[in-house]
């Protein structure tokens, strides 16, 4: 820590909410010198090492270990047929429906592999150099089986993913608001368009990601104890700890799970994987403490991989612009198996593509295939950035189909703050938001009208740089989650979170929580909250997480959870030890408790100067000298929240982009996001996730995308295929707020964690769109490289944009309704070579 | 991200080297700035049971102006070829491409030497040393030592006319001093490999070009100097209208590859668009 204040004067302290303080972790986790999984060494620690499947589909016919276990160093070669009984499953926790197809996930195959990467053989060395060389010794025999590898053909189901299942299709999810009673009849709403109105049918393909985290995976087990010890890069250790109770036989009071400090995961560590299972297995087997981490190449292969659907979408308005139906029809690929939350994560659009629009009519289908490929889970956003592409593409087709601007059909569309709370066609009640102050904030600190106008001058000239600009107005929901709703949705665990703080005798506070940061900050956002409620100073506060023996309760960090979660168990917990202490102040000030105030730390009888400082209650309460009669000698508290609703984030984001349409090379020119996340407790960590959260979904609109050839061979497996932006590649955003404070926590905190990756994707689409319309483009599939704009701009037709036109025609059954060579799938994704 | 074991040998001098070549013959992998023979080995797409590391032979570094000519070690990184006044004087091309390589890690690593001979046909350096005219000189074994013309030193993909237990050890610049230059690289994030890179460098004479050399990146297996181009430029205005036609069939005759960032006949036509840019550029207009 750097920044430090002078805490003298406690009678009118500084608000540590809302300071812009530096994270009191990074010095350690960004010079590396902390308890990063690899950095752990047990002694005798053995080293792993994965023989993984080159192909896509196989029966594994047989595997020759010999000569690896000959090797120098080696210990042991184990298959999955060695551990078959012990191994464990990936367990799906989520089956969104009753009939849900799930395929058995065995951490080591045993007789079939169902995608490239499985794992089919454990080495086992004292040195990882030597695990490493021995598997290149290990000689597996596979048969090949036909893979299925395209989204579309795999719905077809005429090659299996997995034969013995008799169907790719593993489970169909509908919402439909007329049957809900949350609204009326999308069919005849899309009828009635035909006749009268206008209708929008568009067809987006979002492309499969890669959450390309820092920090490898990694996991150290060591089993030599009566408690096993896993630690484990990972979002989730309670979660990891539950599992491996409840799938490998290992009483769960056997089994301590610690997250130590952990380096991102965007989602991608937001599973139990194969690899902890293995090195559990095995380092159970042989006795001894084990460790696996894994390549950057391994990384983009095996860990689950993000996005990956079909959205064909239906959209019917009146011709004065108010939108009266919409209905979405999405083909998720879940991959070769059913993740954790795999199938619930494209189900969350399900109360998103409708967004921040009073649509009165609204049908979601959702139908989760199976394919040959890695598998597909939460990555930042999880189901919500593929429902605001989807929408906000459309919402801006909209406009263009009016020739109207795209902001004014959206406000003639969307909720009006005096609205709130307003219940939605999808039923989620949106709790507080303004949508007209962030697009005019937006739009002032953008320049709108001025970048419109210049854009003007540019088609006039027929610049070759043509500019182009995208709108992106979007919500989102926070704060996984009311357990009655996630039981609702047969999810498989409650959406509560626990705190506990114990006040040291020494003064110090130390703030448990059930959360597991990886790169968050929540242990400095945590503090500034802990010091303001008991009123001691930020330096005087530790938080602890991420170990299930110091914090034994807790549900983990995803989805936008943590601060609306679990910082309000935090708060509860505090303000439990504030009335613990107010007992024992009356006692040692010789006041009644209802003459006490509790100000800056300090319990003073009102009226007078007399007063006790909770410190020295702590220290009090330790010594337990002197306190009321009967009284157990504890100050420390608990606290476990489970909120009533979600919480619901919107903003505006403006994107300007620049088309070389001599190249089709793209440059953001501007980009604005004016952000309504309720109470910000620390500006500056708020600021990060807004800036990385707009670069992961920039790169999703334009450089990042998982390709795999004919054979089902990952070809983005390394970085430089797979193009991961730098801070080399964007521009300096404007970011600002505006702040409705929510109304489902005492903080009015609201969770900025995905904001950006959500909003952005889709404003610097509909800029690139935006730019070229007039050349007769109206879809770019992402992402957007220049040889796509380029190709799409070859290909488009000029097109008037006087007067009404009839509605946009029906899909085409053959093809989606990109414009050809508009990057269509022949030269880009699945079935190609290259 | 583990290599196969391998023995590592760091002789002192060159003839050390070319006897420890002749020793390990094809069993040996010579290690430059490792840039790219590091992954290759980590991913255990290859596993020498031998590198030669020349970095400790201070002959293979550094520039030296002979007359008309720059010499430049092989072994200098690009970096420094970065932070040499001669280079951005003399042949201000090699400037501006390796200004392009990846990123400030690599560019200090990286050397031009071990670029040249990796050939990868995506490489920045190989089009601009065509450009200038380079020549490459080669150790080979007893105290040998061959010069090899740049239209002669890139053979194919990843392979030149450095031989079996031979080593570049030099790369000859003619001087092209108060020529302009420009490298137009296309990538779609800054630190990846050329899409198509175009190198060109022009001496203007009175608004017109009297000279210019361009050479491509990426536009087959090997780097390619377009001759028929730069014929095409002399005596032409630096306009758009002139430079567009004078390089409108730069890609003529090019076999560029297919992949994820764009298919030949994209490539063909970015080569077309860039080389004019590229030359306007260079000629300052």
């Amino acid at each position: 820590m750097t920044i430090t204040d002078d805490r003298t004067d406690t009678t009118a302290p500084e608000l540590e909410i809302g300071k812009a303080r530096r994270r009191k972790e990074d010095q350690r986790l960004i010079t590396g010198r902390t308890r990063w999984t690899d950095n752990i060494q047990l002694p005798g620690m053995l080293h792993l090492a994965m023989v993984r499947s080159p192909f896509a589909h196989a029966t594994i016919t047989a595997i020759n270990t010999a000569e690896a276990k000959a090797a120098p160093g080696v210990i042991d070669v184990v298959t999955g047929e060695d551990i078959k009984d012990v191994q464990g499953v990936n367990a799906n926790a989520w089956p969104i429906t009753a009939d849900q197809v799930t395929p058995t996930h065995l951490p080591v195959a045993v007789e079939r592999v169902a995608c490239a990467g499985e794992i089919v053989a454990v080495v086992v060395a004292r040195s990882a150099a030597a695990a490493r060389d021995a598997a290149e010794l290990v000689d597996v025999d596979y048969d090949e089986l036909p893979a299925v590898l395209d989204l579309k053909e795999a719905a077809a189901d005429t090659v299996l993913a997995h034969p013995d299942l008799g169907t790719n299709k593993s489970a169909f999810w509908k919402l439909d608001s007329a049957e809900a009673g949350t609204g009326g009849d999308v069919d005849a709403a899309i009828a009635k368009a035909r006749e009268d109105g206008v209708v929008i049918e568009r067809e987006f393909r979002q492309q499969r990601l890669i959450p390309a985290f820092m920090e490898p995976r990694s996991v150290v087990v060591d089993p030599t104890g009566e408690q096993m010890v896993v630690w484990s890069a990972t979002q989730i250790p309670h979660i990891l700890r539950f599992l491996i109770a409840a799938t490998m036989g290992i009483p769960e009071s056997k089994v301590r799970v610690i997250a130590p400090d952990v380096g991102g995961g965007f989602g991608g560590k937001l599973q139990t994987t194969p690899e902890e299972f293995a090195t559990i297995a095995v380092a159970r087997r042989l006795g001894k403490p084990c460790k696996y981490t894994e390549t950057r190449s391994e990384s983009l292969l095996s860990g689950h991989h993000g996005r990956d659907q079909w959205q064909k979408l239906t959209l019917s308005a009146e011709k004065d612009g108010t939108v009266t139906g919409l209905k979405v029809e999405l083909l998720a690929d879940m991959g070769a198996y059913i993740a954790i939350v795999g199938g619930g994560v494209p189900v969350l659009g399900a109360w998103m593509f409708n967004s921040i629009y009073k649509f009165p009519a609204y049908q979601f289908n959702c139908q989760t295939v199976l394919t040959n490929k890695t598998w597909v889970d939460a990555y930042r956003g999880a189901g919500r950035p593929e429902a605001t592409f989807g929408i906000e593409r459309m919402m801006d087709e909209l406009a263009a189909e009016l020739g109207r601007d795209p902001l004014e059909v959206r406000e003639q569309n969307w909720i009006r703050h005096e609205e709130f709370p307003f219940t939605t066609v999808a039923g989620m009640t949106y709790d507080s938001g303004n949508y007209e102050a962030a697009t005019a904030k937006a739009k002032e600190l953008f320049g709108y009208d001025e970048l419109r106008a210049e854009q003007k001058r540019r088609r006039e000239s027929n610049d070759p740089v043509q500019l182009g600009i995208g709108v992106s107005t979007f919500t989102e929901m926070c704060g996984l989650a009311p357990s009655r709703i996630l039981g609702q949705l047969n999810y498989g665990a409650g959406g509560w979170e626990h705190a506990s703080i114990r006040m040291l005798a020494t003064g110090k506070v130390e703030v448990v929580t059930g959360v597991s940061p990886h790169g968050q900050g929540h242990e400095t956002a945590w503090s500034q909250i802990v010091a303001d409620r008991l009123g001691v100073p930020f330096e005087d506060v530790e938080v602890l997480h991420g170990d299930t023996q110091t914090s034994p309760r807790g549900l983990d960090t995803y989805g936008s959870r943590s601060l609306v979660v679990g910082a309000e168990a935090v708060v509860r917990a505090a303000d439990r030890v504030i009335d613990k202490a107010k007992v024992f102040a009356a006692h040692l000030l010789e006041a009644s408790e209802d003459d006490l105030e509790f100000k800056a730390g300090r319990f003073g009888v009102k009226g007078t100067d007399k007063g006790i400082g909770i410190a020295e209650i702590a220290l009090a309460t330790f010594a337990a000298h002197n306190l009321p009669d009967g009284a157990e000698p504890s100050i420390d508290a608990d606290a476990t929240f489970d909120p009533d609703n979600f919480s619901f984030p919107h903003g505006t984001h403006l994107c300007a982009m620049e088309v070389d349409t001599e190249t089709g090379a793209t440059t953001m020119r501007k980009y604005v996001c004016v952000d309504d996340i309720g109470t910000i407790i620390n500006p500056l960590i708020v600021e990060g996730q807004v800036h990385g959260g707009l670069v992961q979904g920039i790169a999703q609109a334009l450089w990042e995308g998982a390709e795999y050839d004919e054979q089902g061979t990952l070809v983005t497996g390394s970085f430089v295929d797979y193009t991961l932006p730098t801070a080399a590649d964007t521009i300096s955003f404007v970011t600002d707020h505006t702040t409705s404070p929510s109304t489902t926590n005492t903080l009015g905190t609201k969770g900025v964690g995905e904001a950006g990756t959500i909003a952005s994707t889709p404003a610097v689409v509909n800029a690139i769109v935006d730019a070229v319309r007039p050349l007769g483009v109206d879809d770019i599939v992402m992402p957007c490289t220049p040889e796509r704009v380029w190709k799409a701009i070859q290909a488009g037709h000029p097109v008037s944009h006087e007067g009404e036109r009839d509605a946009a025609p029906h899909f085409d059954e053959a093809t989606p309704n990109q414009d050809p060579g508009a990057g269509s799938p022949s030269t880009t994704t699945e079935g190609s070579d290259q | 991200m583990i290599p196969a074991q391998f023995d590592y040998i760091a002789p002192s001098s060159v003839e050390e080297a070319i006897r420890a070549l002749a020793e390990h013959g094809d069993d040996a992998k010579v290690l430059a700035g490792g840039q790219s023979l590091l992954p290759i080995l980590r991913m255990r797409l290859n596993a020498p049971g031998v590198v030669i590391d020349l970095g400790r032979i201070g002959e293979l570094q550094g520039i030296t102006e002979e007359g008309d000519t720059l010499v430049i070690g092989a072994m200098t990184t690009y970096a420094a070829v970065l932070a040499s006044e001669a280079v951005g004087t003399h042949a201000a091309l090699l400037s501006k491409a390796i200004q392009t390589v990846a990123d400030p890690q690599i560019r200090h690593r990286g050397t031009i030497g071990g670029a040249l001979v990796h050939a990868d046909p995506a490489g920045d350096v190989g089009a601009p040393a065509l450009a200038l005219g380079a020549e490459f000189v080669i150790a080979g074994p007893g105290g040998s030592s061959r010069t090899v013309a740049g239209d002669d030193f890139f053979e194919d993909l990843f392979t030149t006319a450095v031989g079996e237990g031979e080593l570049l050890t030099h790369i000859r610049v003619p001087k092209h001093t108060g020529w302009g230059a420009h490298y137009e690289k296309f990538v779609r994030v800054s630190h990846q490999w050329s899409i198509v890179g175009i190198a060109a460098t022009v001496r203007s004479e009175g608004g017109s070009i009297a000279e210019a050399r361009v050479g491509l990146t990426n536009m087959g297996s090997t780097p390619l100097r377009a001759k028929a181009v730069e014929e095409a430029l002399v005596g032409k205005p630096a306009t758009d209208e002139a430079v567009r036609a004078a390089v409108a069939s730069v890609a003529e005759g090019t076999n560029p590859p297919s992949d994820l960032n764009g298919d030949s006949d994209y490539r063909k036509h970015l080569a077309t668009v860039l080389t004019r840019r590229a030359v306007l550029a260079a000629a300052g207009a």
